[in-house]
């Protein structure tokens, strides 16, 4: 890096914040070292302690989203295995191979690791890893936060899977409707389990969401105004507002039912003056949303590679932004579309079609950018662009079927068939796990420093998408013969005998493509091609560092010129300094422009937040069987918090 | 390696088309005016999708398909080419917006059409969800007319009916597909679903909403009929049960009232009162055994009573200990029950 451009922090407009310190307080500055011992300083200051208690310590947020995204892998591979037994159950009518008991825990099992441990999980990873790169910052906001989600979402997620070991796993879906898993119909401790499972793994993400939140509005490298912020960074951003606000809801729902089953509230309950529909309406109100938390992130991943394979910023970039923030506000408008077969009153419900037909809007505007954006590029075909070219041909398809279903009448002729099993597998997998796919190969030389194989990864995406498209195609059809969803079986005199087997053929194929990835990630990532800063020559900032990243991601703060700024600055990416290189300082800028602001203090490594999601979960787990583990684990908990926000003394702490 | 896959789609798509229009379930091959209208409205809806579908596909193929090549300086765009790809994505978007104003406004009128079936319908029938059965109340003003059966639904050909759908337990969804959507059965909810039948037939439904174990083995018939045969049928129905005739049968009969079945299930003109299993009165009338698991027989029946958790794991059939000759009784006793 150049020194010549290099800008002081200190003496740049309004950092004045911090820089009033007296000078004795402050220690040595990045401003007067060479690149050696400035790489040296800061490695001391921001490394992760070896040994065991310095992992489990650790907060840097590199670490924490590998142990994410791996963990979701696993959670991944459960929820993969699970559709597979069912597939193979329905792969014949009147099969004996599962019954119902198992085969209920299974589909429940399924779609609550699909929804809750692998896709939201697995997205706010990508969001830890690289949303402080792109900004150009040194660690997530709340790095201890982020920690503590960490632990608290494998617990959670093992606590559901040690449950369908023991035989008393959820079995009554991953919505989990009253009065069904209500005290009367719903005996035993499983649907306590579900509730308790929600409720901690949505503490972690809502604990991720702001994080990110503050890490995109207030640690953005000098110069990233709003309108040069990359559009995954704006993705992850829309989406976390959405989980700040979807998130409450599903809790509330969850609570209110193991409050009807633990304390004898009535708050479901129609003998006594409750609801049914008041359950569904409140995890809709999440539940919805819940599809563009997952959507979303996956679109800034195909703006990614779509601009970087186009090689040309993207099209229309202030209409996509504008597109994402439409789609996360209108989310929370058509949660009803769910209830349309409940017999709402008929104008209320046409709303609601309204309403759902809108969200195609904006979604339809982020669609015809990208194709802007591709028109006139001559991209080189890798497997990163195959996988954003299995995202169009199938999230199209499945959108087209989403307007299907927005329209009243229509819908109640496919709700609950296997036509909507078809048409949120097209969106989900369609539009969020082929680009995560994707950006997994797009991504993957930045968090190993090594390419993945080409040869492994084309194969893995035919034979997904072939898979895919052979398994859940005929769905739709099968769908409309009269196929209702959650079946663990289905008469001979129907019919559906030979495109249930033809289905099951198509989810062993995309099962093998998964096998082939895994054996692709596992080989890469010892023996791939070295893959250098920058292989795919794109322009944000996380490719303007090493590959893997150091711990302090960037030895000098880049400033920020451009949307591109690797485009734009093609030779040496002007810095910033002025920060101290003993302490963990991180620039933090204003909202709007990222005028340098102040430099704040970045929490260091701690095991509190370990022993804190230690306590949460015990708590969690003991409120399964008597409502007193709230006032028991309080204690516990409360030493925790103590531990993990105890002073340092810092002149901070002081002021 | 793509043309593969289109041809592939394409045979699949093909096939599975043709093998398709067997159904008595089936959204696609409707028999009453409802279900008629919403196969107008899904076939309409498919067509235009995969237009619109097929346009995106292919202004998605022509940059993939050309040679690959490096190009320059990315943040070098020519001014004009940019404008006109803004016109074309404008124009692009405003037709969107267009196609979602008429599709919305289209399933608004199929919405009236369909609510205005049945405003005239003379008979009301109240269907109950239960796990896993379906009790069925003809409405009377007449309280000695009022028939309660199960799982069958028998309606006249040719008239609307109204039906009023609730639930005791938990949630289930009523769903005859070839006449009509579905519509939830909700326990403190009554909901109301009109329908109608054009021809005599047999049209198979099935519950639509998880409701526990035994929510695939949950199904019912509506069987359309003339006018007259089905005046006589509600006749013949409302009528007591018959009188045992051989001794086997009478044997059954004293069985069935000593046993715990009386406790559940009730028989028209006997002792036999309780509400919350199947109707039996007229049970050897009805061509399906546990909501539609089983055809009626006398080897089905038997097998039904001896052993309904092999049968129907979970259901609320409890295993009662007969001998092999209590069994045949109670069967012999049961086939009577025309």
């Amino acid at each position: 890096m150049s020194s010549a451009r290099e800008r002081r922090l200190a003496g740049e407009g309004a950092a004045a914040g911090k820089g009033d310190l007296a000078p004795e307080r402050d220690g040595p500055r990045d401003t007067s070292l060479d690149d050696s011992s400035l790489d040296r300083w800061l490695a001391r200051t921001w490394q992760t302690a070896p040994g065991i208690i310095g992992a489990l310590s650790s907060v840097d947020h590199k670490i924490v989203a590998r142990r994410y995204l791996i963990t979701a892998f696993a959670f991944l591979c459960l929820g993969g295995l699970s559709a597979v037994a069912m597939r193979i159950q329905l792969s014949g009518p009147e099969r004996g191979l599962i019954g119902p008991d198992r085969y209920n825990q299974l589909f429940t099992m399924h779609g609550v690791t699909m929804m809750f441990l692998f896709a939201v999980p697995i997205v706010q990873a990508t969001g830890i890893y690289l949303v402080p790169l792109m900004v150009g910052t040194r660690n997530i906001a709340f790095p201890r936060l982020n920690a503590f989600s960490f632990w608290i979402y494998l617990s959670g997620g093992l606590f559901a899977w040690v449950s369908f070991a023991l035989d008393m796993a959820p079995d009554v879906g991953w919505f989990s409707y009253v009065p069904l898993s209500g005290p009367e119909f719903g005996p035993g401790k499983r649907s306590d389990v579900w509730a308790q499972m929600i409720t901690y793994t949505e503490v972690s993400s809502l604990a991720v969401a702001v994080a990110t939140i503050v890490t995109v509005l207030k640690q953005r490298a000098p110069g990233m105004s709003l309108d040069k912020i990359p559009l995954y960074v704006w993705a992850m951003l829309v989406t976390s507002f959405v989980i700040v606000f979807a998130m409450p809801a599903v809790m509330i729902t969850s609570t209110f039912l193991i409050l009807d089953r633990l304390v004898g509230t009535h708050i479901f309950n129609p003998a006594e003056g409750g609801d049914v529909l008041l359950f569904q309406h409140l995890f809709w109100f999440f539940g919805h949303p819940e599809v563009y938390i997952i959507f979303l992130p996956a679109t800034g991943m195909v703006s990614s590679i779509i601009t970087a394979f186009a090689r040309r910023p993207v099209f229309g970039y202030l209409g996509m932004v504008l597109a994402l923030i439409a789609v996360g506000f209108l989310s929370f408008g058509l949660w009803v579309h769910h209830m349309f077969a409940t017999g709402l009153p008929k104008l209320g419900a046409s709303f609601f079609t309204a309403s759902s037909m809108l969200i195609a809007i904006p979604n339809g505007l982020q669609i015809f950018c990208w194709l802007a954006t591709l028109w006139d590029g001559r991209p080189i075909i890798r497997t990163p662009l195959l996988f954003v070219f299995g995202f169009f041909f199938t999230f199209v398809a499945g959108g087209l079927t989403g307007v299907m279903l927005a329209s009243v009448p229509l819908d109640l002729q496919v709700h609950d068939t296997y036509f909507v099993v078809a048409h949120f597998h097209y969106v989900l997998i369609g539009g969020s796990v082929f680009p995560l796919l994707g950006a997994t190969y797009f991504w993957f030389p930045k968090i190993t420093g090594r390419m993945m194989s080409e040869r492994l990864g084309r194969w893995h995406f035919w034979l997904a998408f072939l898979g895919f498209n052979a398994a859940f195609f005929p769905m739709h059809i099968v769908g409309l013969w009269g196929m209702p969803r959650r079946v663990y079986t289905y008469p001979v005199e129907l019919g559906w005998g030979n495109i249930n087997l033809f289905i099951t053929a198509g989810a062993v194929i995309l099962f093998l493509s998964f096998v082939l990835f895994t054996i692709n990630l596992v080989y890469s990532a010892s023996r791939g091609a070295p893959a250098g800063d920058n292989p795919w020559n794109a322009g944000t900032l996380e490719w303007a560092t090493s590959s893997p990243p150091p711990s302090y991601n960037f030895a000098r703060i880049p400033v920020v010129t451009h949307a591109e700024p690797l485009w734009a600055e093609r030779d040496t990416l002007p810095v910033a300094t002025g920060l101290r290189v003993d302490a963990r300082e991180l620039v933090i800028s204003t909202v709007a422009e990222a005028h340098p602001d102040v430099r704040e203090k970045s929490a260091t490594p701690s095991i509190w937040p370990l022993f804190a999601a230690l306590a949460v979960g015990a708590t969690f787990l003991y409120s399964i069987f008597s409502p007193w583990a709230v006032v028991w684990g309080a204690g516990p908990i409360a030493i925790t918090l103590i531990g993990w926000f105890w002073p340092k003394g810092d002149p901070e702490d002081e002021e | 390696m793509s043309r593969g896959v289109w041809t592939m789609c394409w045979c699949t798509a093909c096939i599975l088309l043709l093998a398709g229009c067997s159904g008595w379930q089936s959204a696609l091959d409707p028999k009453g005016p409802a279900a008629n209208e919403l196969a107008w409205l899904i076939w309409f809806f498919t067509a235009l999708c995969t237009v619109v579908w097929l346009l995106v596909m292919a202004v998605l193929i022509v940059p993939l398909a050309r040679r690959p090549a490096p190009v320059g300086d990315p943040l070098v765009l020519d001014a004009a080419a940019e404008r006109s790809k803004m016109r074309i994505v404008v124009a692009a978007l405003a037709a969107t917006a267009l196609i979602l104003v008429g599709l919305t406004l289209l399933s608004y009128f199929a919405n009236r059409t369909l609510a205005a079936i049945g405003s005239d319908a003379a008979l009301t029938i109240r269907v109950t969800g239960h796990q896993w059965w379906w009790e069925v109340r003809y409405e009377n003003d007449q309280p000695n007319r009022i028939l309660t059966t199960a799982n069958e639904i028998h309606i006249p050909a040719g008239e609307p009916v109204r039906l009023v759908v609730t639930s005791t337990d938990v949630i289930h969804s009523f769903w005859v597909p070839n006449l009509s959507g579905k519509l939830d059965v909700i326990p403190g909810h009554e909901n109301v679903l009109d329908l109608k039948a054009d021809k005599p037939g047999v049209y198979r439904g099935q519950c639509a909403e998880f409701c526990g174990a035994q929510h695939a083995n949950m199904s019912t018939f509506i069987i359309a009929e003339p006018r007259p045969v089905f005046d006589a049928w509600l006749n013949d129905q409302l009528r007591p049960a018959a009188a045992p005739v051989s001794a086997e049968a009478k044997t059954g009969h004293d069985l069935f009232l000593k046993r715990p079945c009386v406790m559940c299930h009730k028989i028209g003109g006997t002792i036999a009162g309780g509400t919350v299993a199947p109707n039996l009165t007229h049970i050897a009338s009805r061509q399906t055994l546990a909501a539609g698991t089983l055809t009626m027989s006398r080897g089905n029946l038997a097998a039904w009573i001896a052993n309904p958790q092999g049968i129907k794991p979970g259901a609320h059939m409890p295993v009662v200990r007969l001998d092999g000759d209590e069994l045949n009784a109670i069967v012999a006793y049961l086939e009577g029950l025309k």
